[in-house]
């Protein structure tokens, strides 16, 4: 919720700044890139290569591991879209991830479906619809709905769906769907492992992409308007509304899509997945690795779930205090997540004008008509 | 036809009737000044017209069509922009991004998604930024501009969907007399495309710009005319030396 808290701060800030002629840039934290240097492509790069690499040092249970932590960054990436570009608080995004992953489950059960051409499509259908329904009815009512009724109407959906799912024998009840096949390419069955692990990292790879293209274009640019002050840009002529259920829609299909993979991944579905753990562990991810930059949601699910691994093994009794009070501190003390320990508020907003490497660096304090 | 008419417009907030049968006609590129004492209910029929408060009876017209039950978005869309009250830039964003999201307000989500009329703005950004005096800050955020620069751009935001008419709530608050000055500078060249109307405090800054007054007292019309009109007017002369 740092950024909830920031986004109060600045209201507060908002009509003190400084009156006189060209206040220096003192209320504007941009400097740290200032130089021109971007940290973002080098901190994505950094990842993506560490990421190519890992299955070659680490042990294959490991490998299995760190497969399932970027089906989970994936679904993180679906969360920072809602709430870091769009702020929207969505507290139910389990509930498309879990969707997608019993409707895939079903579609191998019961259809004796596994081929990926037809199970990856499904889920992020799925996702959709789910999504596309939930966020019709949330965010476009007559007038702009609140943050509250937003995430209380998502956490209300997806503890719902967990209640439903556990107690419907169809779904297999408290149990789930266990025993779900390979998925399969032709006559090929992916195992879990390394193909498996660079199958879904290369899907990462480019929905991460595509999100980035999203949000760095001038669609992007009306998000950072719809976040940081929505009726503005209604008065603009921007249908506000529209905007964010498009979001939601677009989280929905990303996170189908990881439920999807997810749930072959594991090789069974269970209520959880649906449920307000998940939904909540992913709004952790992101705001521990920091959200609205896309690569923190990364960095947040590969962190916590490393830690939280290691902390397992090492202190089993006591370790879920211990990374209650890590989360807890960076939550406090860097709300705007990790990331931002390297990443400055300029940078992290980004620019949308054209050609903005080309913007002439003026200095501040000169310029007053 | 005028351009605005506001007619027989009431809001009541509870137990308080913030506007009682208030009206409002504002001509083509004309400049009208809303005055009245604090309370009076400026503000509120601002609202009321721009359709940031829905009123409790009366009717809004504007080119010819009742706007009363449009959404803010609508009546964007129709020709009407409003500069806030309280300065509502957005501060992380560059000045110049400030500008494309205002002008790119019009743009299909298709567009936006590709990017595809971000060249095409770019000149009309760079005009903006220029009118108003802030083209050699265009790359820094907007939180680092002073306060009567912020007004500036935010006026900037306003104009840059080539609104009809333009609604200002105290648009010089907390600026220093040169800053009210050169506003009033800013404004004029608008005048050949776009009505204002302002609510203001500094009477001074009213009389110079605007052709016609309308003045409120206790949610009523007090007086509505030429600006002579309006200070040869008794009762107007009278509510201003009464709360003076």
């Amino acid at each position: 919720m740092g950024g909830a808290r920031e986004a109060v701060a600045r209201i507060g800030e908002g009509p003190d700044v400084v009156t006189g002629e060209g206040a220096p840039a003192a209320s504007a934290p941009a400097g740290r890139t200032s130089a021109g240097w971007k940290v973002l492509p080098i901190v994505e790069g950094l990842v993506l290569l560490i990421a190519l690499v890992l299955p070659w040092v680490l042990q294959d249970y490991l490998t299995v591991f760190a497969t399932r932590v970027v089906i989970l960054a994936l679904f993180a990436l679906s969360f920072d879209l809602v709430w870091g570009y769009a702020g929207i608080m969505s507290f139910g995004q389990a509930l498309f991830f879990g969707a997608a992953g019993y409707g895939v489950a079903l579609m191998a059960r019961d259809l004796n479906v596994t081929s990926i051409l037809l199970i990856l499509p499904a889920g992020t259908l799925i996702g959709l619809t789910a999504a596309l329904l939930l966020g019709g009815f949330l965010l476009l009512g007559r007038y702009p709905s609140s943050v509250i009724f937003v995430s209380l109407g998502t956490l209300t959906g997806s503890y719902a769906a967990d209640r439903l799912a556990r107690g419907w024998y169809y779904l297999g009840g408290q149990n789930g769907i266990p025993s779900i096949p390979p998925l399969t390419l032709g006559s090929y069955e992916f195992e879990e492992g390394p193909v498996y692990y660079y199958m879904v990292l290369g899907i990462l790879v480019v929905t991460y992409l595509l999100c980035r293209f999203l949000v760095r274009s001038q669609f992007g640019l009306a998000l950072a308007g719809l976040r940081e002050n929505e009726q503005r840009i209604a008065f603009f002529g921007y249908k506000a509304q529209h905007l964010k259920a498009i979001v939601f829609a677009i989280g929905g299909t990303i996170a189908g899509l990881a439920g999807s993979l997810y749930a072959f991944h594991e090789g069974f579905v269970w209520p959880n997945m649906l449920g307000v753990v998940f939904s909540t562990q992913v709004v952790l991810y992101v705001l521990f690795g920091g959200s609205g930059t896309l690569i923190g949601a990364v960095i947040g699910t590969v962190i916590i779930e490393g830690v939280s691994f290691w902390l397992s093994d090492n202190y089993r009794d006591v370790w879920p205090i211990i990374l209650g009070v890590l989360l807890l501190l960076v939550i406090m003390f860097r709300p705007l997540g990790l990331i931002s320990f390297v990443l400055g508020e300029r940078e992290r907003v980004g620019s949308f004008g054209k050609e903005p490497g080309k913007a002439p660096k003026k200095e501040a304090g000169n310029a007053a008509p | 036809m005028p351009l605005l008419e506001a007619s027989g417009i009431s809001k009541v907030f509870g137990k308080l009737t913030a506007l009682d049968g208030a009206a409002l006609t504002v001509g083509e590129n004309e400049f009208h000044g809303l005055i009245g004492p604090n309370g009076s209910g400026k503000s509120t029929l601002m609202k009321c017209v721009a359709g940031a408060e829905v009123p409790t009876t009366g009717k809004v017209s504007f080119i010819n069509t009742d706007i009363t039950a449009f959404s803010p978005t609508e009546r964007a869309r129709a020709g009407m922009s409003l500069k806030f009250q309280i300065t509502s830039v957005l501060p992380t964003l560059t000045l110049y991004d400030n500008i494309l999201l205002a002008l790119q307000a019009q743009s299909s989500l298709f567009d936006l998604v590709l990017s595809r009329t971000r060249n095409r703005l770019h000149d009309q950004v760079m005009t903006m930024l220029t009118q108003f005096r802030l083209a050699d800050r265009a790359y820094d955020a907007a939180a680092a501009l002073s306060h009567g620069q912020q007004q500036w751009l935010e006026i900037a935001m306003a104009l840059a969907g080539k609104p009809r008419l333009l609604l200002l709530d105290e648009p010089t608050g907390g600026m220093s007399l040169e800053e009210r000055r050169v506003t009033g500078e800013l404004l004029q060249p608008i005048k050949q495309h776009c009505s204002l109307v302002i609510v203001e405090h500094d009477l001074d800054f009213i009389r110079d710009i605007c052709d016609r007054l309308t003045v409120l007292d206790q949610g009523k019309v007090l007086a509505s005319g030429t600006v002579a009109e309006i200070q040869a007017n008794k009762n107007v002369q009278e509510i201003y030396l009464r709360r003076a």
